[in-house]
């Protein structure tokens, strides 16, 4: 980029950065809607008697019960039963629950078994983190925010880039979840993981074919982020949308860390940071229980997840209220640095630009770029590692097992598995702290806010659907409409309620992405 | 230009897995695009409910719904999408037989509310809250599904045309579904779209597997070292291909993993897990009854083992409720 539009791009922010530093002065938000990215997105708003947002609801249903029914059964079977909480990342779910059968069986893997085990972790994380930012979250700024709904998807940032790059992104997907498949048995739902191990072996013929992929890969992630460089950095209209007010939270943030302080998706330390960016604590998974707990509310499927030193003060924001945000841009908010170098060019860049902490929930995106680069780096990394084709993969557990924890960084955030079972090994009790759980007590302030900022009275502008759903696509929440519409714009119902409890609009977008007004 | 036929797509109580084997059709995806027209897309509920309500009766050539029916509000779409559509297909383990999520089926809603809210080590909750179906709150009314106490299978529900077994399905099981669906000549009605045979016939390591297999005791998989040729039987290892339907390739086999049966059984086969039991049952080499109950003994979770997918399908379908003649809500 040129010096002139660095220099421009970075007085852009810092005014944005400004102006939301005066806004948060002037105002606090202490309301409390729902939020669920699990299916389906409902968002009930209620009006003041003066017409003016007095409520907003953002309500997704849903409720499976896996920490009861998995009581019962088989220890090892967590990794594959607890699989089926997230289709989109049953990687995440099935390594920490392998990690938690080491701590339960008090079992260390040996060299190979983490190798394999981290390589193919890295493989999901650049096929996930690639899939949200060309299907999900990318269409909103690579084809453009205010471009028609219809072309806002993945067809969409195929017109922009390319059929051929389109093509690319397609395959370099398949090829990478064919490499989970290899080792893993399946893409979705993935087999490899036991306590103390893998269950696979990889061989110099499966090492080569990771090799010619994570090259590829690490290729295709610069390419993605000197798109993102191209299209949304050099677009003032972009930036400015970054830094509004609508989209910033100071919140504290959390994410694995290792030896370091630099970014580490498979191990580490939990790192937590206050909304002014300082080390808040610095813990392991086993003290997971003294810092994090979960609020309930009546009316919502999910609970809320706040640092419990710090407290649940409501849906609120800054150093006082408990609630943190984790997933890429928390992540990059509490390290020091990433340990790859491309990403640790990329990392500084980031800050440098934005200055550090950034609050800007829609700098995630940025973040997640950084991020991808970093996973096809490891990616390299682990397969060009001698070790990895070693056969010794299994540590068989001989200790009784009682109680494991285990923690991993899900592409969506930190995830947490902790399993109490009998002398026999199986469970009595399960507690998951899923990613998207972490965020949802800011995502309810994110979709509060921009309904605040957005509607006034039963005039409801049309565009003002995908602003909302930007606050949390964002977030690239697990399980979210977005994650598994195929044109990338999740079908939404937007309904406003005078004081009286009357319905005086509904909005409703389809699946295509266009608007109706009921 | 004739018009193209209509195809819906629909999630209830799943995990996106399917949503994810759609997008695994990779470049075929867009042929599919070019194909058919996508009326309906898994994720919306109510706000799209208008729009398949607003459809006349049989409009949408197929519907495929994934996930097993959990909610009031996973029943009502599934009624609808059954009025407005020729062919309704069960995609998937969860709606196919009730899936993972089925094994809820061993608790009842209490319990799992209970669970989740008010047992949990992290969940700080003062006022014993639990999510209500109709909340006041500030004056605001606001409204979530009913959870049931029952998880039920698709056809449980509603008349299922055909099924794509498998949690997810495999690309190649799903793409030859899509075209057996839109050709001209549909196989009988109930059909689970997928060979009907056992996994065993296809599995890479069949040739390893002895004449006649017995067992002095089952192995739990984090016991013993895996030999990632030999048959996973025959190492003592509870491997369900013997009583499930093939067209996975063995995929949790080559990933040295025992199957663990979500294609549920092949058509010659009404209880899954009863079949795989009684083969087991005659297979352990004990002769006095203690000799094969110590045997037995040693597959820790037969429920969850046996009825890992199809708790809810199976003959069994739940845990009795204690006071409860209402068996599915």
């Amino acid at each position: 980029m040129p010096d002139q539009s660095q220099e421009t791009l970075r007085k852009t922010w810092q005014e944005g950065t400004a102006k939301a530093n005066t806004n948060y002065v002037r105002r606090r938000i202490t309301i409390d809607p729902i939020t669920r990215l699990e299916g389906h997105g409902k968002i009930d708003i209620f009006l003041d008697a003066a017409g003016q947002v007095e409520r907003a609801y953002f309500q997704v249903p849903e409720l499976r019960g896996f920490e009861k029914f998995v009581q019962g059964r088989p220890a090892e079977e967590m990794p594959q039963i607890t699989s089926r909480i997230c289709g989109v990342c049953p990687t995440a779910h099935h390594m920490a629950a392998t990690k938690a059968l080491d701590a339960l069986y008090q079992v260390d893997p040996p060299p190979a078994a983490k190798k394999i085990r981290e390589l193919i972790y890295s493989t999901f994380m650049t096929e996930d983190h690639a899939l949200h930012f060309y299907f999900l979250g990318g269409p909103d700024f690579v084809v453009g925010p205010e471009a028609p709904p219809a072309e806002r998807n993945v067809l969409g940032v195929i017109g922009k880039v390319g059929v051929e790059t389109g093509k690319k992104v397609i395959a370099m997907r398949r090829r990478l979840r064919e490499l989970i498949a290899l080792v893993g048995g399946k893409a979705a739902h993935p087999v490899f993981g036991l306590p103390g191990g893998v269950a696979k072996h990889v061989t110099s013929d499966m090492r080569k074919q990771f090799q010619d992929v994570a090259a590829e890969a690490v290729e295709f992630a610069q390419f993605t982020l000197g798109l993102f460089e191209d299209v949304v950095l050099k677009n003032t209209d972009y930036v400015n949308l970054i830094l509004s007010d609508i989209y910033t939270h100071r919140t504290y943030y959390m994410g694995l860390v290792d030896d370091s302080n630099r970014v580490n998706f498979y191990d580490g330390q939990i790192r937590v940071v206050t909304p002014e960016g300082k080390e808040w604590k610095k813990f392991g998974p086993e003290q997971y229980l003294e810092n994090v707990a979960e609020h309930v509310e009546p009316w919502s499927y999910v609970k809320f997840c706040y640092l419990k030193p710090v407290g649940w003060k409501g849906f609120t924001e800054g150093i006082e209220s408990g609630i943190y945000s984790v997933a890429p841009l928390a992540r990059l908010n509490v390290s020091d640095g990433m340990a790859t170098p491309l990403a640790q060019t990329a990392y500084e860049k980031f800050f440098s630009t934005l200055g550090k902490p950034v609050h800007h929930t829609l700098a995630n995106h940025w973040a997640r770029v950084v991020e991808l680069l970093y996973a096809a780096e490891r990616m390299t990394e682990l397969a060009a590692d001698p070790l990895l084709t070693d056969g010794n993969i299994r540590v068989l557990p001989t200790e009784k097992p009682r109680e494991g924890i285990g923690v991993v960084e899900a592409p969506r955030g930190t995830l947490i598995h902790h399993y109490q079972t009998d002398e026999n090994g199986l469970i009595q009790k399960a507690n998951l702290i899923v990613a998207t759980q972490n965020n949802a007590a800011r995502i309810a302030m994110s979709v509060e806010k921009a309904a605040k900022g957005l509607i006034s009275g039963a005039d409801v502008p049309e565009g003002v659907l995908n602003k909302v759903e930007m606050a949390f696509r964002a977030y690239d929440p697990c399980h979210g409409c977005a994650t598994h519409s195929l044109p990338g714009s999740m079908p939404l119902l937007l309904r406003v309620r005078s004081h009286t409890g009357e319905t005086v609009a509904v909005l409703r977008r389809d699946f295509n992405g266009s608007v109706h007004r009921e | 230009m004739p018009e193209k036929p209509k195809v819906a797509f629909y999630w209830c109580a799943s995990c996106g897995g399917c949503e994810e084997a759609v997008v695994d059709l990779a470049e075929a995806i867009l042929d599919v695009v070019a194909a058919v027209d996508i009326v309906f897309w898994p994720v919306a509920l109510d706000f799209k409910r208008k729009d398949v309500e607003a459809m006349p009766e049989g409009s949408i050539l197929v519907s495929f719904v994934n996930g097993a029916i959990r909610t009031s509000e996973q029943a009502d779409m599934a009624h609808l999408l059954r009025s407005k559509s020729k062919l309704l297909v069960a995609l998937g383990s969860c709606s196919h037989l009730g899936g993972i999520p089925g094994l809820a089926n061993l608790f009842d809603r209490e319990s799992i509310l209970n669970a989740v809210y008010l047992e949990s080590p992290s969940t700080v909750n003062p006022e014993g809250s639990l999510p209500a179906t109709h909340h006041k709150d500030d004056g605001h009314t606001v409204e979530l599904p009913r959870f049931y106490n029952t998880v039920q299978a698709l056809d449980q529900v509603v008349e299922v045309d055909y099924y794509v077994p498998g949690c997810p399905p495999t690309p190649r099981i799903f793409r030859t579904a899509l075209q057996t669906l839109l050709g001209d000549e549909l196989p009988a009605k109930g059909t689970v779209l997928a060979p009907d045979h056992a996994l065993c016939d296809e599995c890479p390591r069949k040739d390893t597997k002895p004449e006649r297999l017995s067992f002095v005791e089952f192995k739990r998989p984090q016991q013993v070292l895996i030999d990632e040729q030999e048959c996973l039987l025959a190492q003592g290892l509870l491997c369900m291909g013997p009583a499930t339907r093939a067209g996975c390739e063995a995929l949790c086999v080559r990933g040295n993993m025992p199957c663990s049966g979500c294609c549920g059984p092949t058509s010659r086969v009404k209880d899954q897990g009863a079949k795989i039991l009684s083969s087991l049952a005659s297979l352990v080499e004990g002769k006095e009854e203690a000799e094969i109950d110590r045997i037995l003994s040693t597959i820790p979770d037969p429920a969850g083992t046996f009825y890992r997918y199809s708790l809810p399908a199976s003959l069994l379908h739940r845990k009795k409720l204690d006071g409860c003649h209402c068996k599915n809500r």
